[in-house]
């Protein structure tokens, strides 16, 4: 790890009591009802951070989002979690507002490269300057935007109401489609002053900024190539969805990185913020598409915080969601292994063999949940339906097949035989050939420091030896009383993220033994224990919930006003932030070990556009 | 030695490619046969996993749910024809997360109060995201998800927006896709009718709900039509969604009616299921599968 003079491990009350002694005026306690943490004066936030950071272990700054306080006092906050890794617990929170007019906060990211792209979403959402960013410009949305889609006076193209439920829909609920309602070519504002004869489209090199490229790198002098700037995507079959990565090659080898993204953005958190409670919960299936089970467990324990003693999930929805969160876990892992391996070159065979397995998964999923992919399955307080006693098929249409199974003998065979043997199969398919471990071994390196400090996680963090697993760091649902290791990997590398992933999906499967019994202990128990309500009221104040998904911390930030819909609700996306160390890590490599270093991340890009 | 890992792996996939052979062989001639499919499909499986479709398809689960579609009472029930189960609360169109559903209120003409039947109904599938709140909150078990995912069209703009005529389908419709979770609604509501069916009774000095006409006097049980009738949804354009409703009856019709085989004291694995000597079949998955052409078995 680190080799700094042992940080101060204290608990937190202690920690903020220390911090508050030692700035005086520039930090204060956050005194908002159901406010944690602690509000720094902005003067003082770099000194802060770096004292938290060396001083106090927090090495790890998980989540950097904003929030916009419009007729709450009318000014931006930037909200920080700060975490230690790898012991764990419970976060540091501190907060810096700034005016709305002129929102300018220093940059963490000298302190805490994991800030980087964060910070720059901040700016492109909110419109925050962060003094000291080494390359802030837009990250999601294009350069030559105008606005700052997630401040709460912005409307988008097709706005109708500030909040759902919409009152159009009902008592007098006429249909209209919404291209009638605002037609194309009148869903556009335009800034004022704009003519379109002046518009000059932003041009190439302005997002080649910050890509270091006034670095002479000298190659080989016998053989003195060009740089050459080439575009990987955004159509690549290599980047699992529409994902540019900007590579500067002197020969081929890399020079600099630059992932571009946002093809895929659909202001997922604006949507989220005119939603209501539960109607996030089924868009959050639609993030990290391969593992909507785990999404919704993150949210649904990030809202049950904030409902506080007005909900208990039952016993029983605690075992059914971690059966399904590790099952998630092992959908995902399949698919990263099988995709990586498509990466490499093996061309469909180990991908077709994890996907088959996976399906047997996913037919449990469909049974219980109604939905393969977007489960809609947890709610706040509990889970939507109990499992069906039989999975079981009803023909309705031509040529259908119906099946008929016993649901806890389904699960019983899949968790006890097939689960252990496909996994077993990929290993003895996979690990020891030659090929793969001549790809793999020692490309894109991570080393254990540069993943903590670019807030890295999941298996990403994992596979450079940092044993920092949040379902034990910061426990939820029944986790505490289940058996499993936390897998670690010595290297970093591409082949250790891989032989990690493996190594998880036999701890899940060890889990999953543990939930068994477990699952037919709790037979006929209630499976949830919120309110039936069709809409919920949360109580004013702040949640940051977080789970281990597959990918890595998938975190919720969430601010309510008491009101049915959230005032602010930010995904701490693991494929997102994943990402900030990819041109690190691929610095010096060939081009050709891009695509794999990619595909070690696995990364969705539902979950990184959002 | 260098390469033992290479031929490791290989021998894995050399064996996946044998186990597909023994599946073959073992199965000469029965491809498309309910039970081997069932054992292709089940954990057991080691060979081809395939579902051809859309020669063959996997049924879909009974919690399956894909756009919603609201409940009506069955045409020729005696005592409600055609009556709609919706009361026009408006929880589904609060609840819907994407906001797809509009409901326009009826009022009665005398009074100008709202009455509590639906006017318009409509939903936009194209907005539709399949969570299934509608049918999950609904307080009358008006609403539900239907199974059939085919409804790919040519054009948008007219199809894809579900007026009531097209989302209307009777309850022996819902009965016949959702057999379990619609017998366990029925024992929630505390009889087969509709709650405000029941609390009127109720008030009028009747049994709170009458039995389930259909289980009282079972249709003639007619399976060369049902067959017929539903093969001919799916290739029919949209519009032919009366027809099919009509259809479902009779294909409702075997699970409740007891077949001849569940009297002799065995109950089928599914219902509507007929014993052929030691096996239990579907006599629906017997209609003969749309075949390829130029392509034999």
């Amino acid at each position: 790890m680190t080799d700094q003079v042992l940080p101060q491990v204290t608990d937190l009350p202690s920690t903020v009591a220390a911090l508050k002694e030692r700035f005086p005026n520039a930090v204060k306690d956050d005194t908002r009802s159901g406010y944690q943490g602690v509000i720094v004066d902005p003067a003082h936030l770099t000194e802060f951070a770096r004292v938290i950071r060396d001083e106090f272990g927090f090495n790890y700054l998980s989540s950097v989002t904003a929030v916009d306080y419009l007729g709450h006092g009318d000014h931006l906050e930037v909200v920080y979690h700060a975490y230690r890794v790898p012991s764990g617990g419970k976060p540091l929170v501190f907060k810096a507002q700034t005016d709305r007019n002129d929102a300018v906060v220093p940059s963490l990211v000298s302190i805490y490269p994991g800030a980087d792209f964060q910070e720059r979403e901040a700016y492109d959402l909110y419109g925050i300057h962060f003094v000291g960013h080494p390359n802030l410009k837009r990250i999601l949305l294009w350069e030559g935007f105008e606005g700052y889609p997630m401040r709460k006076d912005y409307h988008e193209a097709y706005y109708e109401q500030e909040t759902k439920p919409f009152d159009s829909r009902w008592p007098g609920g006429h249909v209209f489609r919404a291209e009638e309602y605002n037609p194309f070519g009148h869903n556009v504002r335009y800034p004022a002053g704009f003519t379109l004869d002046d518009y000059k489209p932003v041009a190439e090199e302005q997002l080649q900024q910050g890509m270091a490229l006034g670095v002479d790198i000298m190659g080989d002098p016998a053989f003195r190539t060009d740089r050459l700037i080439v575009n990987l995507g955004p159509h690549h079959p290599s980047t699992h969805g529409v994902f540019r990565m900007m590579v500067a090659l002197t020969g081929e080898t890399i020079e600099s990185l630059e992932p571009v993204m946002g093809y895929l953005h659909r202001n997922h958190e604006k949507i989220g913020e005119r939603n209501t409670w539960y109607g996030n919960m089924p868009f959050t299936d639609r993030l990290d598409y391969i593992c909507s089970m785990a999404n919704n467990l993150a949210y649904a324990i990030t809202v049950e915080q904030m409902m506080g003693n007005q909900v208990s999930v039952p016993y029983r929805a605690e075992v059914i969601r971690v059966l399904m969160a590790e099952l998630t876990r092992i959908t995902n892992h399949l698919w990263a292994i099988g995709f990586l391996l498509n990466d490499l070159g093996a061309f469909f065979t180990p991908a077709l063999y994890a996907i088959q397995t996976r399906e047997y998964i996913l037919d449990f999923f469909e049974a219980t949940a109604g939905s393969r992919m977007m489960c809609n399955y947890m709610r706040i307080g509990g889970v939507a339906k109990d499992l069906m006693a039989r999975i079981r098929s009803e023909a309705a249409l031509i040529n259908d097949k119906v099946r008929d199974m016993d649901t806890m003998e389904y699960l019983d065979k899949l968790i006890n035989d097939r689960l252990p043997r496909s996994i077993d199969e990929l290993d003895e398919l996979l690990s020891e050939s030659e090929i793969i471990k001549s790809r793999c071994i020692g490309v894109g390196l991570l080393p254990a420091e540069m993943a903590i400090a670019y807030s890295a996680s999941g298996p990403l963090l994992r596979a450079s030896g940092v044993p920092y697993d949040i379902r034990r760091a910061d426990p939820y649902s029944i986790y505490p009383e289940l058996e499993f290791d936390i897998c670690t990997r010595p290297n970093g590398d591409i082949y250790d993220r891989y032989y990690l992933r493996l190594d998880e999906m036999r701890q899940s499967v060890r889990i999953l033994k543990q939930i068994l019994p477990r699952l037919k202990d709790t037979q006929g128990q209630p499976i949830f224990g919120g309110k039936t309500s069709y809409s919920i009221k949360v109580p004013a104040g702040e949640a940051y919930g977080h789970a281990e998904n597959p990918k890595g911390e998938l975190g919720f930030y969430c601010v309510s006003t008491g009101g049915g819909n959230p005032w602010r609700y930010h995904v701490r996306a693991p494929s997102f932030i994943n990402l900030t160390p990819l041109g690190e890590m691929c610095k010096g490599q060939k081009v050709a070990d891009v695509v794999a270093i990619l595909g070690s991340i696995d990364i969705v890009l539902g979950e990184t556009d959002r | 030695m260098y390469g033992s890992g290479i031929l490791k792996g290989l021998g894995v996939t050399f064996r996946h490619l044998i186990t597909t052979f023994i599946d073959d062989i073992q199965w000469l001639g029965r491809k498309r046969d309910v039970e081997v499919f069932q054992q292709k499909q089940s954990l057991a499986n080691r060979g081809l996993v395939t579902v051809e479709y859309p020669e063959e398809k996997l049924a879909v689960p009974e919690r399956f749910r894909f756009t919603p579609f609201l409940i009506t009472y069955n045409q020729d029930d005696p005592d409600y024809p055609g009556k709609d189960w919706c009361t026009s609360c408006g929880i589904c169109a609060k609840v819907c997360p994407p906001q797809c559903i509009w409901i326009v209120r009826g009022t009665d003409p005398k009074t100008g109060r709202p009455k509590p039947e639906p006017e318009q109904f409509y939903i936009d599938i194209d907005i539709c995201m399949n969570c299934g709140y509608c049918a999950e909150y609904c307080p009358f078990d008006a609403i539900k998800m239907d199974h059939n995912y085919e409804l790919a069209s040519y054009d948008r703009t007219s199809t894809h927006i579900h007026d009531k005529a097209r989302l209307s389908r009777e309850i022996r419709y819902w009965q016949s896709i959702a057999p379990t979770i619609a017998a366990e609604e029925e024992a929630a509501r505390g009889g087969y009718d509709h709650t405000d069916v029941q609390k009127a009774r109720k008030k009028a000095g009747l049994e709170p709900s009458r039995p389930d006409p259909l289980k009282v006097k079972p249709a003639e049980p007619e399976p060369a039509p049902v067959a017929v009738a539903v093969a001919e949804a799916p290739a029919a354009a949209p519009q032919a969604e009366a027809p099919k409703a009509e259809a479902a009856p009779a294909a409702s019709a075997a699970p409740a009616a007891p077949s001849s085989a569940a009297a002799d004291g065995e109950t089928p694995p599914h219902p509507g299921w007929i014993k052929r000597g030691k096996r239990w079949i579907d006599p629906n998955a017997k209609v003969e599968p749309v075949r390829r052409k130029g392509k034999s078995e």
